[in-house]
């Protein structure tokens, strides 16, 4: 028997309540290996006010671009430490904050590796259904032969790969924009 | 060289568009570009993971949670977490958040002038069993009015989030309760087409899970994207020099 899985129905403007308890926003504790990389930005609306009702969530590899999950069927080893979820809000301006690792490349399709990513959802007030996008990082050749972002039309690419900031090593930003100007990439999956 | 097999994408109709302008606040944030369509790589297939022991015993029941019980109609609302196979989903976590019995959130924007509840929090999270169930002690949350449209009010409503086993198959909804007359005028209940996916959001009143003396059953299903029955096209190498 097939069913159809469950309508989605926004967060709405009180998820704190329910989402508090499980906010991660240090990937990246001691004894996990890595380039450290601390990732702001701010999630914007069509007018380009900020979102101060939004939470992001992310999902990503270690350095090794081995997954902790039993379907990744690579033989690497795991890393006890590290769970590549991370989940942050957005505070009063619509920014959001997080420190994690730079991920190692995992398979793709046809067998080719995918350029180093972290998967993203983000889920704000007003949306009825999770967007879902991907951040890629700057200054990373593979991102030339990545098949995601060759899926993408090259006027738009820009949207999904983080930019330096000044300041730390490591220190990116990347923004969502939800509309207009500007909107980020969001992916079907 | 192993095959991956991807998550089903939605059946037409039984999701929300992201647009819909009865509800006010999608108007500015629904995107308009259209969506880059992704074929299902290691990235999607995988979720992250949680044990059973992140979640306290006491999170399941609402009314535990302080020094009294907390007003209102206590009730409980459990279900099975399937996938659109008929499978159970187990040992996936599930968080659940809502307003008091009088229809207030215990959160600072929100300003309906309802009286809070010194024993409720309005939050719970679970861990399916072996055979995908959850089980959840609450009260009945409140309706409330809001700003959307000129005397606006939301149905009841407990917000539900899960994770499954993959990236792919995350989901946050919002369950209603039976016979509750503001259901259809509500312009987030009424955001997805088809009239049978969004009636699947309402819980049913249930003899079997009602507890004598004690509280009234709702029971409340919710299916996951499930495995699509075919390995995709594309292959991945599990390592590559």
């Amino acid at each position: 028997m097939s069913l159809h899985a469950t309508t989605s129905q926004t967060v709405g403007p009180f998820f704190k309540i329910g989402f508090s308890w499980l906010y991660r926003d240090n990937l990246a504790g001691p004894g996990v290996a890595g380039e450290r990389v601390e990732i702001a930005g701010r999630i914007l609306d069509g007018d380009g006010k900020p979102v101060p009702d939004g939470i992001v969530e992310i999902w990503q590899a270690n350095a090794q671009g081995k997954y902790a999950h039993p379907d990744d069927p690579q033989d690497k080893p795991g890393e006890p430490g590290f769970s590549g979820y991370g989940r942050v809000p957005t505070d009063d301006e619509g920014r959001f904050r997080f420190t994690t690792i730079k991920p190692g490349r995992v398979p793709g399709p046809d067998g080719k590796l995918q350029a180093p990513h972290l998967a993203v959802s983000v889920f704000t007030r007003g949306l009825l259904r999770r967007l879902v996008t991907r951040i890629y990082f700057p200054d990373e050749p593979s991102n030339a032969e990545d098949f995601a972002l060759s899926l993408v039309d090259p006027i738009r690419r820009g949207t999904l790969i983080a930019k330096k900031r000044t300041g730390a090593a490591g220190a990116l930003e990347w923004n969502v924009v939800l509309q207009g100007q500007g909107e980020t990439v969001f992916f079907d999956i | 060289m192993k095959s991956i097999r991807g998550y089903r994408r939605n059946y037409p109709g039984t999701q929300p568009r992201h647009l819909h302008p009865s509800y006010v606040s999608s108007l500015k944030r629904a995107p308009l570009q259209p969506f880059v369509t992704l074929p299902h790589t290691l990235s999607e297939i995988t979720g992250p993971v949680f044990e059973p022991e992140i979640v306290d015993v006491k999170a399941c029941d609402l009314t535990r949670q302080h020094s009294e019980e907390p007003l209102g109609e206590r009730i409980i609302v459990s279900g099975r977490v399937l996938d659109e196979n008929s499978k159970p989903v187990p040992r996936t976590l599930v968080e659940i958040w809502q307003a008091n019995a009088a229809g207030r959130y215990l959160h600072s924007r929100d300003q309906h002038n309802a009286p809070l509840d010194p024993n409720f929090a309005g939050c719970g999270q679970a861990v399916t069993d072996s055979e995908g169930r959850y089980r959840f002690v609450t009260i009945r949350p409140g309706e409330y009015p809001w700003g959307n449209h000129h005397n606006a009010w939301r149905p009841a409503h407990i917000h539900f989030s899960l994770f499954g086993p993959a990236f792919a198959t995350r989901l946050v909804t919002q369950m209603y309760f039976q016979g509750d007359p503001l259901i259809p005028f509500d312009p987030i209940f009424n955001c997805t087409d088809d009239e049978k996916a969004r009636n699947r959001l309402i819980s049913q009143f249930d003899w079997e899970t009602t507890v004598p003396l004690e509280a009234l059953g709702y029971r409340f299903d919710i299916i996951l994207s499930g495995r699509e029955s075919t390995p995709l096209e594309t292959h991945t190498h599990g390592e590559k020099s």
